[in-house]
């Protein structure tokens, strides 16, 4: 099974690394890369899950339904396309351009989205490319621009809300709630909402307690709701487009810090599945369960845990609502110690709730009670100390797998 | 509409009875002159110059409305009593008295244009062409309902209508009836929606954000504030520094017309579709009664007296909506007062035919539970623990 290689000094360098890197910060760990089937000029790749029957590739489509960044190893064939090096803001604007492009009901909505170019950048240039109409400023009023987008979303229009940061959509948590979720049901069906809410979120570097939270917790429970956090170029494209293909509405959790991150992706158009979870790192010893910035420190202790003979298996969920339980499954069977590393506050967090449908579901396959570090139960405060003191650091995941795996 | 009365006359099994009806319906007037008949009261306007009081009306068109209104007012109250008997749980807001607003509103407008209301929609779900078994299955909750049953008595929709419904959360509705009206703009398809509220929403904030978008994009909204002068027990005075809910768009135009007079509706939200289509948004105040409490569970009469209510309702205050048409048809000998009855009496067996059917529809399945939480599509099933399992198959 091909994997992302989020840390090439846990592998001992028998194969030259690549210079695809990924920056993160002063940060620096590179992909590696192995082969995977391509089939003429599009690589497709069907996982073990049927998605749909086989309606995506109908559609002539390379649909990618592996969670991870395939790349024809170097040996394997000579007109491998290098792909390009972006950062993560302007995967996601490729993302989203690509799908303007493709499908006119495609609109954005959101402040200061349209002529300022998106307070971080990610719908720079889509307002002169597809005018006033399609990639619309609003005025400062969540609760109605939401509704309207889901409003609009019931006439078949699919609309890009975006959230400046994700902490302002709790001003539009009823139109999410009651409108968007739950449309779809209490209409019997009649109405689609296929709308994509977006936004980053998650704690920054000292931005106050009002503008570091964590709406994943808030809208877990929201029945009719798909939620996804991106956490690479790579997978910040592919779920952006997923998303907004999908009739589902989507929250697409973004992340403050990880904006900048720099990652080679391919050419060729790609979409990723919404409920797949994504391997980043295989191992033997103890299942990681992380998502969005959470990866990168999980990775960074990974070094250290390599260094004292530890073997972590990291798998980024991605999917935070529904789980992918398939493959967080699989994981527990092969190493049943699970650590799961979030964001979230620990009161009612995607953790709590991960922690739970493990148990429910994999409970005889545990070795060890399930261990979950999240963000302490505070405001976030702004002092640059305490505020990293809030997040869980990689010496805390370090701490963690080492009593597990006592 | 006389034809829409014949319509849902032929699914109840004694549709031969409407027949020789239509006959002898018209006496001494033929179905398509226009008579011009003035309005209760003139139109007021803010901002705006208020359309005319004359409205041109066919006596079909009088006759349908007679009809219409009789079925709804019948069906409100057959709600009514099926609430008493148990037969209808939770919440049940009934719309008698209101009727003129629903049907004065589709003699102007095309099945294109939206309508978008809050939990007070039975009568506008009939208004739209959804039929009496849909509606009372739908409040019972059969699977025969409009909403599979899965949504109940403040959740009526019918897509293909145009009506989005059918909302519970006072005022969360107004948003999103912009956003219709938006994507009309935007798919350039020369319809407007009309974005239902009461006068209790009229002081939500998401109103204000709604139509200040709406009046910088320019969309084809039409908010209608049906002030039924109450917001459940609260006063109109009570409850809003300004009552006078026409105003209240400030730089929007508005016009306050009399909501129980359904000729004078009409004209008005046909002035309202030619003004949206064109300037944008525009704000209608339709000055209505309701004779039922807000829901089944307020009787009514705690923050209001009696005889407020009678006084509405008398023959001789003509503020009756039906009354108002009954002597409009009398007055023109468009038709004898025994066909009036007749279609008063065919009307009430209708609904009671309806009922009877509603309830035969089945109850649910327990798996249906499950359906339609999420649409299928693009890799989104409902799964379960080992992703293979597919706990519900979706639509």
């Amino acid at each position: 099974m091909a994997s992302l290689q989020m840390a090439a000094l846990l592998s001992a360098p028998s194969t030259p690394v690549p210079s695809d890197r990924v920056r993160v910060g002063s940060l620096r760990l590179s992909a590696s890369s192995s082969s995977a089937a391509r089939n003429g000029g599009a690589l497709v790749v069907r996982s073990e899950a049927k998605v749909s029957g086989g309606g995506a590739s109908a559609r002539g489509l390379s649909l990618i339904t592996h969670a991870v960044a395939e790349k024809a190893a170097a040996a394997s064939s000579a007109d491998s396309k290098p792909g390009h090096e972006l950062l993560l803001f302007e995967a996601l604007r490729e993302g989203l351009d690509e799908e303007m492009e493709r499908d006119p009901t495609v609109c954005v909505m959101g402040e200061d989205v349209g002529h300022y170019g998106g307070s971080y950048k990610v719908t720079k240039g889509l307002a002169t490319k597809y005018g006033d109409l399609r990639v619309l400023d609003t005025p400062i009023a969540e609760n109605s621009f939401t509704g309207m987008g889901i409003g609009s979303a019931m006439t078949g229009l699919r609309p890009v809300v975006e959230g400046m940061n994700m902490g302002f959509l709790l001003l539009a948590y009823n139109q999410i709630s009651n409108n968007c979720g739950m449309l779809h049901y209490t209409s019997g069906g009649q109405f689609k909402i296929p709308i994509v809410i977006r936004g980053p979120g998650g704690v920054g570097r000292q931005l106050g307690a009002e503008h570091s939270q964590r709406l994943e917790s808030y809208f877990q429970s929201i029945p009719g709701l798909q939620m996804v956090a991106c956490s690479t170029p790579y997978n910040a494209k592919g779920l952006m487009k997923a998303a907004i293909r999908s009739e589902n509405p989507v929250v697409l959790f973004e992340h403050v810090l990880l904006y900048n991150l720099k990652e080679r992706i391919p050419d060729e158009e790609y979409v990723l599945s919404l409920e797949e979870a994504e391997m980043v790192r295989p191992g033997e010893h103890v299942t990681i369960l992380t998502y969005s910035r959470m990866r990168y420190h999980v990775m960074q202790a990974a070094k250290t845990l390599v260094n004292k003979g530890y073997d972590p298996e990291v798998i980024d969920i991605r999917s935070l609502k529904p789980f992918d339980l398939y493959t967080i499954g699989n994981s527990i069977k092969k190493t049943h110690r699970v650590l799961i590393v979030e964001e979230c506050m620990r009161t009612g967090g995607i953790g709590a709730s991960l922690r739970s449908a493990i148990i429910d579901n994999f409970w005889d396959y545990l070795d060890a009670p399930i261990l979950c570090l999240s963000s302490q139960d505070v405001p976030t405060p702004y002092a640059g100390t305490l505020e990293n003191w809030t997040v869980v650091q990689p010496e805390q995941i370090v701490a963690a797998v080492e009593q597990l795996c006592k | 509409m006389a034809a829409a009365l014949l319509r849902r006359a032929s699914t109840s099994p004694s549709a031969s009875l409407l027949r020789p009806l239509s006959g002898r319906l018209f006496s001494s007037s033929s179905d398509e002159s226009v008579l011009s008949i003035e309005t209760s009261v003139p139109f007021t306007g803010h901002k705006i110059e208020p359309p005319s009081r004359m409205v041109d009306t066919t006596p079909k068109e009088l006759l349908s409305f007679f009809s219409d209104m009789a079925l709804m007012r019948r069906m409100e109250i057959a709600a009514d009593s099926l609430y008493k008997a148990k037969l209808i749980r939770g919440f049940c807001h009934l719309y008698d008295g209101q009727e003129a607003v629903a049907v004065g509103m589709e003699a102007a407008i095309t099945k294109a244009d939206g309508i978008i209301t809050a939990y007070r929609d039975h009568c506008t779900f009939l208004g739209r062409g959804g039929n009496l078994v849909q509606a009372f299955s739908e409040l019972m909750g059969r699977q025969a309902g409009c909403s599979n049953g899965k949504g109940g008595s403040m959740h009526f929709y019918k897509k293909d209508a145009s009506f989005y419904g059918g909302h519970g959360i006072v005022g969360a509705q107004v948003p999103l009836g912009c956003g219709v009206a938006f994507a009309q703009k935007y798919n350039k398809e020369g319809a407007v929606t009309f974005a239902l509220y009461g006068d209790g929403a009229a002081n939500q904030g998401q109103l204000f954000e709604a139509l200040n978008i709406s009046a910088l994009w320019d969309l084809p909204a039409i908010l209608v504030c049906e002030n039924n002068h109450y917001g459940m027990g609260t006063a109109e005075w009570r409850a809003a520094k300004s009552p006078a809910y026409y105003k209240r768009g400030d730089y929007v135009p508005g016009l306050k017309v009399d909501g129980m007079d359904a000729l004078a509706v009409k004209q008005a939200c046909k002035f309202a579709k030619e003004y949206a289509l064109s300037n944008g948004p525009i704000i209608l105040e339709m000055d209505t009664y309701r004779y039922h409490g807000h829901s089944m569970s307020d009787p009514g009469s705690t923050y209001r007296t009696r005889d407020e209510i009678s006084g509405v309702r008398q023959v001789s205050r003509e503020r009756d909506p039906i009354e108002r048409v009954r002597k409009l048809i009398l007055a023109h000998d468009i038709a004898p007062a025994s066909e009036l009855k007749d279609i008063e009496k065919e009307v009430r067996k209708q609904v009671d035919d309806a009922i009877a059917q509603a309830k035969e529809s089945p109850m649910h399945d327990p798996s249906e539970l499950f359906t339609n939480v999420y649409v299928k599509g693009y890799g989104a099933e409902s799964f379960g623990a080992d992703r293979k399992e597919i706990r519900a198959t979706l639509p």
